[in-house]
């Protein structure tokens, strides 16, 4: 009766009806569109940092990522192999590293770079590195002493393709080791600071040049699907270690890899709730203005109602069910348009490429697609609905006070 | 002019708790967009401070090409001489010379190829934090022209501690082999990993004499007074080297052109949060706009019988807007004077967030952020409030001219 009551009452005033309800279709539909924007640039700067050699979840020596020598590497190959084989399921791909500090030097030029001994047709899958050739060719798995070199690199060492480079670096018996390699590819990267850091050689040579025979750094691998709260990882990670069991390989996800980007997932992640509770703020005025304003519209109405003998609580729940309803379709609305907008965004991507730079100290990607996250529907529409309802609450005890003969003497 | 605004004030206050919430609803956007432009200019300034106190300083005079190509003979010939011109400039704190070279250094056990910088050890104090930095051992005095700081994580790389030597071998400048035994004096640890793992320090004279530098060095390393004057500082250095043949090949830079990352980074961030300012703002304006037109609606009768006796609609239309002018007017003062508060009580104690040490840490900020209150953080939000719900009320009044005197005072 009272929610019949309720509904009727909504639609006697379209005209003033719709005009809280735009206010409340543009708040959710502010947050949707806000939180999509912030979950796409999430995902995004995920996915290039794990594509940026880290993958995952990786495997080392137990003393490789404090100190990340060739003494630290990985000696048992088929177990890993093995373990490998079984335990990870359907999707999920992985690959072997050689990953070692290094001095490249020219003619003209030397400095620190790590070199990569890689395998290039599982790598592909992995890294960003199968995909990111400008100028020559990837690596291939015959492949002797070429070398693929990043495009600000080339600029550095003042060399191009075909060229020489020497590499140097300790070797398993503190050696120092050296080899030539010409340079076949050109790569480029989201940033500067990785085309110099990283060269790429294949497997085999790095390990033949480091004396190093069967053993590895390091295994990367991914997992088919991207989980930014890093579950699955975890979950893999303790299924790994078990087993391998052996505690001097360790397993680590990418939250461990990259303590810095879980720390900004969170951190983003909580800010953009704080901005849901300001955005509802500026909507809370407007939606108690508005509403006060047409229960003082109805005093009249009211207090015939209470003369009819209808009790305070009733009008107080009358009032909050009329909210209630209110709230309900303008998050229905604002979330279809919240879904329209992104969609229509998320087709094409929000170019960032003006601020390239900034773009890559902050790993912050060049291109943004807007993602809904349910998690953040939900949070946005209880935050509307549960605050929404608790702030109408001021006006309904407003038009429960109204008594008859002060509300009907009105006009 | 007069009479308009006398009525439009006494028509705000006919309804107290109306007027109350739509002054609020202004006042709460612009107090949360003072604080938070003034927080994000305050965190960029720490960020600006901190970036360039640890490395790169304000402004840098070096030889052209040299921040392109960092090719060791494109040196600065006669640095006491560009430092006598700088003397002469006003605005400038302090200021140092030093020099980079690539080398390899090994210790008993490792071998890592690193930047070798040689740093003035007393200019050096005034114009980096790298003093304070030295967690284990010592800062270099001046006669230690064999001693080196090195990086926390590369010292552990190369398994060294105090009083351990490192071999320096690397290329002079002039082509020749440079090569020396450092004792490591102390270790810093400055947060920021690059520099950390790359960088070894030593005295200036001690690097020009194991790269045949002479007297050369690379970099003039200068901190201005302020933030805000790096412009005009850079310009008078600028005129001060020009005119000078020997100096032409001179660049003046400031820490924007040495720092590109770090400008572009605040650009982004500010976008990022004027997307954010401009969603709030139109949710604000919804909000008054909602309450205009409701109270248009509810004033109907009394606008009919003012039509009756002769007003003219667009008279009534500028009293509406006055009303709506002068409480957004109520509303963005007090916004602006609560939001100035409460910035400046931060702006004194600091803003603590959990869980944002390990990112603060990599610009070298410690973990308080401080929010800086200026003209423009203050008064730029509330501008824009202003003029949206200024254009928000324009509507509402508009419907006035429709009314019909007749209609209008049956209306209830």
């Amino acid at each position: 009766m009272l929610v019949r009551l309720a509904w009727r009452n909504i639609w006697r005033n379209p005209r003033r009806t719709l005009v809280i309800l735009l206010a409340v279709i543009i708040g959710v539909w502010s947050m949707i569109f806000l939180g999509a924007i912030l979950r796409g640039m999430e995902a995004e700067m995920l996915r290039n940092a794990m594509s940026n050699l880290t993958g995952s979840l990786q495997i080392h020596h137990r003393a490789y990522r404090d100190d990340p020598v060739v003494e630290n590497s990985m000696a048992d190959r088929d177990k890993l192999d093995r373990v490998l084989g079984i335990s990870l399921g359907q999707g999920a791909h992985w690959t072997r590293r050689v990953r070692v500090m290094a001095v490249a030097s020219n003619a003209r030029h030397s400095g620190g770079v790590t070199l990569v001994g890689i395998e290039p047709e599982k790598e592909a899958r992995i890294s960003f590195i199968g995909s990111a050739m400008t100028a020559g060719r990837y690596l291939e798995s015959g492949d002797k002493n070429q070398i693929l070199v990043g495009r600000a690199f080339l600029a550095t060492f003042n060399t191009k393709i075909g060229h020489k480079l020497i590499l140097m670096s300790q070797d398993i018996h503190k050696e120092m080791a050296s080899k030539a390699f010409r340079i076949v590819g050109v790569f480029s990267a989201e940033s500067e600071a990785v085309e110099k850091q990283f060269v790429f050689v294949p497997l085999s040579q790095a390990a033949g040049m480091l004396k190093m025979g069967e053993s590895i750094s390091e295994i990367s691998i991914l997992l088919p699907d991207l989980d930014m709260t890093g579950t699955q990882e975890t979950h893999m990670a303790l299924k790994l270690t078990a087993a391998i069991a052996d505690d001097t390989y360790c397993v680590e996800t990418w939250q461990q890899l990259l303590p810095m980007m879980k720390a900004y997932l969170e951190m983003s992640g909580f800010f953009l709730y704080v901005w849901y509770g300001v955005v509802f703020v500026a909507m809370g005025f407007g939606i108690v203005n508005t509403t006060l304003m047409a229960i003082f519209e109805r005093m009249r109405e009211f207090g015939l109602m209470k003369a009819l003998g209808m009790r305070p609580l009733q009008v107080v729940k009358g009032v909050v069910a009329e909210a209630f309803f209110l709230l309900v379709l303008g998050i229905s609305v604002g979330n279809i348009l919240g879904f329209l907008s992104v969609a229509a965004i998320a087709r094409n991507g929000i170019d960032l490429s003006v601020l390239a730079a900034g773009a890559q100290m902050w790993g912050i990607p060049r291109k943004l697609y807007p993602e809904i996250w349910v998690q953040d529907l939900v949070v946005a529409g209880l935050v509307v609905l549960v605050l929404g309802v608790l702030v109408s609450v001021y006006p309904a005890v407003k038009a429960a006070r109204f008594t008859p003969t002060q509300a009907m003497m009105k006009n | 002019m007069s009479m308009e605004l006398k009525m439009a004030w006494r028509n705000i206050w006919r309804n107290p708790r109306r007027t109350g919430l739509t002054i609020s609803a202004v006042a709460f956007a612009s107090l949360i967009l003072v604080f938070m432009l003034s927080f994000q200019f305050g965190c960029y300034e720490t960020m600006i401070n901190t970036s360039v106190k640890i490395s790169t300083g304000h402004l840098q005079v070096q030889a052209k090409g040299y921040l392109e190509d960092k090719k060791m003979r494109q040196v600065i010939r006669d640095p006491d001489q560009v430092a006598t011109r700088l003397d002469t400039v006003k605005g400038i704190d302090a200021y140092t010379f030093r020099a980079n070279g690539f080398a390899l250094v090994s210790s008993d056990q490792r071998t890592y190829g690193v930047v070798v910088t040689g740093i003035d050890p007393l200019g050096e104090a005034h114009v980096s934090t790298i003093q304070s930095l030295v967690r284990t051992g010592r800062y270099l005095t001046a006669n230690d022209a064999y001693a080196a700081l090195i990086g926390a994580p590369l010292a552990k790389n190369l398994k060294v501690d105090i009083n351990d030597e490192v071999t320096l071998l690397g290329q002079g400048r002039d082509g020749s082999i440079a090569a020396a035994v450092l004792t490591i004096k102390g270790i810093f640890d400055s947060g920021m990993d690059a520099m950390d793992r790359n960088v070894i320090m030593m005295d200036l004279q001690g690097f020009q004499d194991i790269f045949s530098m002479g007297k050369t060095v690379h970099e003039i390393i200068i901190i201005a007074d302020a933030l805000g004057d790096v412009s005009r500082v850079q310009q008078d250095i600028r005129d001060q080297l020009s005119g000078k043949r020997e100096d032409t090949d001179l660049a003046v830079l400031d820490w924007m052109d040495i720092l590109p990352g770090l400008l572009q980074g605040i650009q982004m961030d500010l976008v990022s949060g004027i997307i954010m300012y401009i969603i709030l703002i139109i949710v604000v304006a919804f909000s008054i706009f909602n309450t205009f037109l409701m109270a248009i609606f509810e004033r109907t009768r009394e606008f009919g019988v003012m039509m009756a006796i002769g007003t003219r609609p667009s008279r009534m239309a500028t009293l509406v807007m006055i009303e709506s002018v002068c409480m957004t007017l109520v509303g963005i003062v007090a916004g602006i004077i609560i939001g100035s508060l409460l910035t400046l009580y931060f702006q004194q104690h600091g803003i603590y967030i959990a869980g944002t040490e390990d990112i603060l840490k990599q610009y070298g900020i410690p973990d308080r952020l401080y929010p800086r209150l200026s003209l423009i953080s203050a008064s730029a939000g509330p501008l824009v409030v202003f003029l949206i719900t200024f254009v928000s009320s324009v509507f509402p009044a508009l419907k006035i001219r429709k009314l019909n005197p007749v209609e209008a005072m049956n209306h209830v």
